[in-house]
């Protein structure tokens, strides 16, 4: 999008923000689920993979132990599929453990309609039958159309449907922010 | 980067980037038949028809496979079952399959242009799924899917495509695939069985099998259409599988890490020995495994809502 069309853009958290809202969850997904044991994370390409890295990361950092990762891409269980001319590319999943009998925790950036986490919780149980499954996400911005809640949140940011929310994680996170575009 | 087209009628028109999309499509759907659960929502409520005019087994039992595992409803219909023996058009037949709504028709058909002819006369997706002795464009991009996977990269490959060319869609598909692609082709057979004026696609012509084999990455068999040799292409069996038939010593002759494909049914004893066709160059086995993935992918791209 060219600058010129971007009318407003605001900054709703930084680097910062960011580093301490995922130090924060990753604490209490180990409350919440008495260490790390059955525990594994799966993100929601793409935007959810690189916040699942991050919060394994500080995982290890907590509880000097590392967790099982995997990415899922939903593409193949949206429920738009039919409706849409062109079909969206696909991405592949990986998941290279056995989900049967853990506890996942799903991470994706941005909580909106709720249509992704649908899409990825079938997803996930095609793959086998986890004992749990909860939601990490770093924002959630409202505006659900499933009865979807998440487990974790790093910000509740309240927005209206025309804005657009994104957030830009880099692999070293200095450059970490998430901002509102209005449209 | 989409696949914007109605039908997959042949490889001849598509860009590298088109075809590199169906290939890594396919990853996706490869991961997919390895789960437990080799099934995915993709293509809820879409109706695939399987129209077969010749007989086959391996190639639509691997859509109707491909498109239960995509979800989507698949009727098969062959003709000696239906009222083409009663002299009804294949588009009228079409028209009718149509009329109950399908969305892709994957047709298999003896005549060469009888998809191109289906997919003008119908509003449904048209996959071809072989049409005499044009192209079999399915087969060849399991082909390739088939060959990336073994780590091997087109530019610059070195593939004999060995048998009867001049008869093979399989072939046809796949050198203009290969030659988009910087492969370099070699064409091996009998001069009956090579088409004059090949080289313009692209490829090297050769007479002598052992002179072609030398330093290939791939060897890729055509099967020898026995049911066709009305036609005298060659004096007898047995001197076509002792001058063009891939044996454990001119396997010798290739890259040392070089597979061997065949894209079925073989004759074993004739084009290929068994103790080839069984060893561990052979990547026969693999091509149906990736079949399944390749059709799969080339289903999901094809079902945008028309």
């Amino acid at each position: 999008m060219p600058s010129s069309d971007r009318q407003l853009e605001r900054l709703v958290m930084d680097a910062g923000d960011i580093a301490r809202a995922v130090t924060r969850i990753a604490h209490e997904i180990l409350e919440r689920n008495k260490g790390i044991k059955d525990l594994a994370l799966v993100g929601i390409r793409t935007g959810g993979v690189h916040l699942a890295h991050q919060l394994v990361k500080r995982i290890q950092e907590i509880e000097a132990a590392s967790v099982p990762i995997g990415e899922l891409d939903i593409t193949l269980y949206r429920d738009d599929l039919s409706l849409r001319k062109e079909q969206p590319i696909l991405r592949k999943t990986s998941v290279p453990f056995d989900v049967s009998d853990k506890i996942i925790v799903l991470v994706d950036d941005v909580l909106f309609t709720g249509r992704t986490i649908r899409a990825a919780m079938d997803g996930l149980i095609d793959l086998g039958r986890p004992e749990e499954i909860q939601l990490a996400v770093l924002v959630d911005r409202g505006h659900r159309q499933l009865p979807i809640k998440a487990t974790y949140i790093g910000k509740n940011i309240p927005t209206s449907r025309e804005e657009n929310i994104h957030v830009l994680l880099e692999e070293e996170g200095e450059d970490d922010r998430v901002v509102i575009l209005k449209a | 980067m989409s696949l914007k087209r109605k039908d997959l009628l042949s490889l001849a028109p598509l860009s590298v980037d088109e075809i590199q999309l169906i290939l890594e499509t396919a990853d996706s759907f490869k991961e997919v038949t390895g789960r437990e659960i080799k099934k995915v929502p993709a293509l809820r409520g879409r109706t695939v028809v399987n129209l077969f005019f010749e007989p086959s087994t391996r190639t639509r039992t691997s859509f109707e496979l491909a498109a239960k595992r995509l979800s989507a409803d698949v009727i098969n219909f062959s003709p000696s079952s239906s009222s083409v023996v009663k002299g009804e058009t294949l588009l009228d037949t079409a028209r009718n399959i149509e009329a109950m709504q399908a969305d892709i028709i994957v047709l298999r058909h003896p005549s060469a242009g009888a998809a191109e002819a289906l997919a003008v006369g119908v509003k449904s997706s048209v996959i071809n799924a072989g049409d005499g002795w044009h192209e079999h464009p399915t087969q060849a991009l399991l082909d390739l899917y088939t060959i990336r996977e073994r780590g091997l990269s087109f530019e610059g490959l070195r593939v004999a495509i060995v048998g009867d060319v001049a008869h093979s869609r399989v072939a046809r598909s796949n050198i203009h695939a290969l030659a988009k692609l910087g492969a370099e082709i070699r064409l091996v057979g009998p001069p009956t069985m090579l088409p004059r004026g090949v080289e313009k696609l692209g490829a090297r012509v050769y007479y002598n099998l052992d002179e072609a084999l030398r330093g290939v990455q791939v060897i890729m068999m055509l099967r020898l259409q026995l049911e066709r040799q009305g036609i005298a292409l060659f004096p007898t069996i047995r001197e076509y599988a002792r001058l063009y038939g891939l044996t454990a010593e001119r396997v010798k002759l290739a890259d040392p890490g070089a597979i061997v494909m065949h894209p079925g049914p073989i004759n074993r004893g004739v084009e290929i020995a068994p103790e080839v066709a069984d060893s561990l160059s052979s990547v026969i086995l693999d091509q149906v495994a990736n079949g399944v993935a390749v059709r799969m992918g080339i289903l999901y791209l094809m079902s945008g809502a028309n």
